[in-house]
Parts: structure tokens; C-alpha cells; sequence
């Protein structure tokens, strides 16, 4: 049986007088594949954040293993971020990255269970070739897939995704998401991911967030996305083609 | 050589260039990649408010600068921290406050200050015995304090990472720059107030360019700095310059030779 690993009731987080989330209330069972769509502004990296534990919210609940944020076991969880916020001018080399995903540190030394974990993950992910590469010399792709390896490392129980598909071209972002299948296929993993694209959601989705400040719609993707609630959330949807297809 | 090293004021200035060389070109690496060059000017202009401090009160004016240079540090981090100015704003306010307290306190000894001389350039005759046991001190709380390099450096790759993974970074930012700005002050006297920013950064840049890990980075800014530290400090005295000059112009001649090294790459 599925457990509760996300419940999330009345959750609002308030800048001052500027509110950035208003009552969302959702629940994620283990097993699952969430996506959150959202236009610019509408609250989806801020809820992550709070997720994370890196942002206080003004009131509700939030519950991840039963835990508040910052107080879970954080070897539960994996957090993936845009791979162009990184910074790519820090010296280091693809096995680096994904060793600091296990030891939740960085690493001084490549050695022992850390660098077996490490080259395991990369070999999973297809990029055992570019562990000793500089992560300034690979490309977006390489480095999403050296990403994903550093995110399956320690075998967590969630994955949480900052718009995994930014800065890839379009074959690595069918990469992306086939590695991302397989890894929940073969583990009990939840995957959370913010998205801009309606399809990407609506393809790989259990269920999607549709948010705007406030929730829109939370549901089976072919109930979520229906129009109503992209015009709720965008305001307009004639600039997606990509819906026509739902 | 040998005779050089009969001298006692010598020994004294090649243990203590040793000991800052070590201390400047570790912290140095994370001035360097956290893109905090400027800091290094911050702290050691603070410095020279706390050394002008010391001087007018006539006690030792490091033991003033030490205090002095901490509180600014901290006073850096904790406005970067609860304002959104950027880190250069907040170090430039703090940088010319200080610097126009050193001079209030230097006019308010009325009487010329020779010593400010060598505080501003450094100098080798300058290394007390003091000097190096406090010195030693601080590089023993930096090999105690090791463990936080892995901590600092997932901070200085991405910090809401290292966030997301439980890294007090904030606390981590503290105790870093606390640390640096006690470094600021041990090398004061040998490197001098006008250079400490570039004896913090040139060594780790160098670095920078001939190594592809952070952690190679640190072993080679560390091996680029205490070498220059002993050159420049033999160079300073055949020579007959300041010893902080000789240094920074050693450390430049590596930087630009590694820079045509690693471009050829």
C-alpha cells in the first residue's frame, strides 16, 4: 500500500504584504510522478523551497515523512536545480558533483563507498565516460545526466526537480525523463518536478499541481489540465499548442 | 643562503612568511570562488583602522587589529546577510568607514608614525617572536577546523545545494570570515595593509587555473603561496624592497606564467 510521504493543508507563505502562496492543499503518495505547471511568478520555486526547508511559510501545515521541512532525514531526499544557475567556473569534476550528492558534503578525497556509489549512479545514468570530465566542459545534457546520477546516488525516496529540461536540447530531454522512469521503475521513488511543459506533463505525470498563488487544480493530468484551469492559471492558453493534443 | 638564515630577524620572517603564506593561499581559495576579492581590501583597510587604534592607545597594534578586524567581518557578513545589498556595497561602506578611523586615530596621536610605514608594506625586520606563536595558533584552529573545508567548499559551489542538504551556511559564512580576517591581521606586518588583498587572491587564482577539482585547488594555492611567501622574503632582503612588494610581485610572475601555461593547454 502507498504511504503518505507529502501532505501539504493550507499551506500560505506571505512576503510582507505580498502573498506568494495561498492555501495549497495536496497530498503525494510514494510511488508517484508529480509535476507542477505554473506561469512565471506563480509560487512553484518558493514551494519547493519551503519543501526544501529553505523558506519559511506564514501558516498551514507541512508534513514530509511526517517530519516538518528541515527536520527530515535529508538523505530522504534529492534536490535537483536548474542546471543553469550552477555554477559551472567552480572546479570540478563530474564524479565531484555526484560524490557530494552522497556524502551531502564535498568531497576532499575520491575514494571508498562514496566513489562506488558515485560511478554506480553515473553508470545508471549512462555517463561512467565523463566521471573524470571537468563540469565546465560538458554540455547541458551531459551535465543534467551527471545531475540525475548525483540525485539517485543515495537512493532517495523523493526527487525534487527545479525545471529539469531548461538549458537541454530536445533529445536530452527524452534522455532525461526515460532515466527518470527507470530509476522509479526499479525504485519506490516519488519524483516532484516543476515544469513549463503542458505535454512533458501530461505525459509523465501521476498527478499535476496547476498553480497560480493559489492551487488551480490538483489531479490525474487529464482532469488537471483540462482548459478551464490552464486559462485559470495562464490567463490564456492560445500560445500552447501543445494542449491541442490533450 | 645559510647566511641568510643565521640572521634571527630572518628566521623570524621566514617562519612567520611561511605560516601566512599557508594561512592567505587556503582561506584564499574561497575568497577567490566565492568571488569575494574585494573582501580581502574590506578587511584589511578595517585592519588599518584597528592598527591606528593601537597605535594611539601605544599598545601592540595588532592586538587591536584583531578584535577590530573580527568585528568588522562580522559586521560584513551579518548586513550581507540581512539586507539585499550586494556583498561589494556592503564592503565598500564598511572599507571607508574603517579606513577614515584609522586616519581620525593616526591624526589624533599627533606625532609621525613611522610604524604606520611598515603596517602599510610590510617588513621583514617587523616578525616579532609574538608574532609567530600567534600566528601558529591560528594555522593550528585552521588544520583543527579542516573538517569545514568540505562545508565551505558545497557552499562555494551552490549554496542552496549545500542548504538543501542541512549545510549551516550561515554560521559556516561567520566562522569563514572571521577566520579570514584574523588572517588578514597575522600577515599584516609582513605583506602589509596596501597588498593583503592580492596575497589572498593571487595565489588561489593561479590555482584556479591549473587545476580542474577544488580540492587540487587548494593543495596548489597552498604550495604557490608559501613558496612565494619564502622567494619574495629572500628576494626582499637581497633587494632591499618591502617585503609585501617582493611577495605580490613573485606571486604575479607565477600567476601570468601559469596563465600562458594554461591557455597553451
Amino acid at each position: 500500500m502507498n504511504q503518505n510521504i507529502l501532505e501539504l493543508k493550507n499551506l500560505s507563505v506571505n512576503y510582507g504584504e505580498h502573498t506568494v502562496l495561498d492555501s495549497i492543499n495536496f497530498t503525494v503518495t510514494s510511488h508517484s510522478f508529480i509535476s507542477i505547471v505554473g506561469p512565471n511568478g506563480a509560487g512553484k520555486s518558493t514551494l519547493i523551497k519551503v519543501l526544501l526547508g529553505l523558506t519559511e511559510f506564514s501558516s498551514g501545515s507541512v508534513l514530509i515523512f511526517g517530519n516538518k521541512p528541515g527536520k527530515v532525514d535529508s538523505s530522504l531526499i534529492s534536490y535537483v536545480p536548474q542546471i543553469k544557475t550552477m555554477d559551472r567556473n567552480f572546479p570540478a569534476i563530474a564524479i565531484e558533483l555526484v560524490i557530494s550528492g552522497v556524502q551531502q558534503r564535498w568531497p576532499w578525497a575520491l575514494h571508498g563507498d562514496a566513489r562506488t556509489k558515485a560511478e554506480n549512479a553515473l553508470q545508471l545514468v549512462g555517463a561512467k565516460q565523463i566521471a573524470n570530465r571537468a563540469i565546465a566542459d560538458l554540455s547541458g545534457g551531459e551535465l543534467q545526466r551527471v545531475c540525475i546520477a548525483r540525485s539517485i546516488a543515495k537512493y532517495p525516496k523523493l526527487i525534487i526537480m527545479d525545471e529539469p529540461a531548461a538549458g537541454i536540447d530536445a533529445v536530452g530531454e527524452s534522455d532525461l525523463y526515460k532515466l527518470l522512469e527507470d530509476y522509479q521503475s526499479k525504485s519506490d521513488a516519488t519524483i516532484l518536478m516543476i515544469t513549463h511543459d503542458w505535454h512533458i506533463a501530461n505525459h509523465h505525470s501521476d498527478f499535476v499541481l496547476v498553480l497560480n498563488r493559489k492551487q488551480i487544480s490538483y489531479g490525474p493530468p487529464v482532469e488537471s489540465l483540462k482548459e478551464e484551469n490552464m486559462r485559470r492559471a495562464f490567463g490564456h492558453i492560445g500560445h500552447d499548442h501543445t494542449l491541442k493534443s490533450f | 643562503m645559510l647566511e641568510l638564515l643565521s640572521l634571527p630577524f630572518m628566521q623570524r620572517a621566514l617562519i612567520g612568511g611561511v605560516l601566512v603564506g599557508f594561512l592567505a593561499s587556503y582561506y584564499g581559495v574561497f575568497v577567490v570562488q566565492r568571488g569575494l576579492s574585494f573582501l580581502g581590501s574590506g578587511l584589511a583597510h578595517a585592519a588599518f583602522g584597528g592598527v591606528a587604534l593601537g597605535l594611539l592607545l601605544d599598545s601592540e597594534p595588532l592586538w587591536i587589529a584583531v578584535p577590530f578586524t573580527i568585528i568588522v567581518a562580522i559586521g560584513i557578513t551579518w548586513v550581507k546577510n540581512k539586507t539585499k545589498l550586494g556583498s561589494d556595497t556592503t564592503i565598500g561602506i564598511f572599507f571607508s568607514v574603517s579606513m577614515a578611523l584609522g586616519i581620525v586615530f593616526l591624526f589624533m596621536r599627533k606625532q609621525y608614525s613611522v610604524d604606520a610605514f611598515t603596517y602599510l608594506f610590510g617588513s621583514i625586520l617587523s616578525v616579532s617572536y609574538t608574532d609567530i606563536l600567534f600566528t601558529s595558533f591560528v594555522v593550528i584552529i585552521t588544520i583543527a577546523f579542516f573538517p569545514l573545508w568540505k562545508r565551505w567548499a558545497y557552499s562555494s559551489f551552490d549554496r542552496e545545494l549545500a542548504q538543501a542538504d542541512r549545510v549551516p551556511v550561515l554560521f559556516d559564512d561567520y566562522v569563514l570570515s572571521v577566520l579570514i580576517a584574523v588572517t588578514v591581521v597575522v600577515s599584516i606586518k609582513l605583506v602589509g595593509i596596501v597588498l593583503i588583498a592580492a596575497f589572498l587572491v593571487i595565489p588561489a587564482a593561479t590555482a584556479r587555473l591549473l587545476s580542474k577539482s577544488f580540492s587540487r585547488m587548494t593543495v596548489v594555492s597552498i604550495i604557490i603561496g608559501t613558496l612565494s611567501a619564502i622567494v619574495g622574503l629572500w628576494a626582499s632582503y637581497l633587494l632591499d624592497v618591502p617585503s609585501g612588494a617582493a611577495i605580490i610581485l613573485l606571486q604575479a610572475c607565477t600567476f601570468f606564467i601559469s596563465m600562458i601555461f594554461s591557455s597553451a593547454k
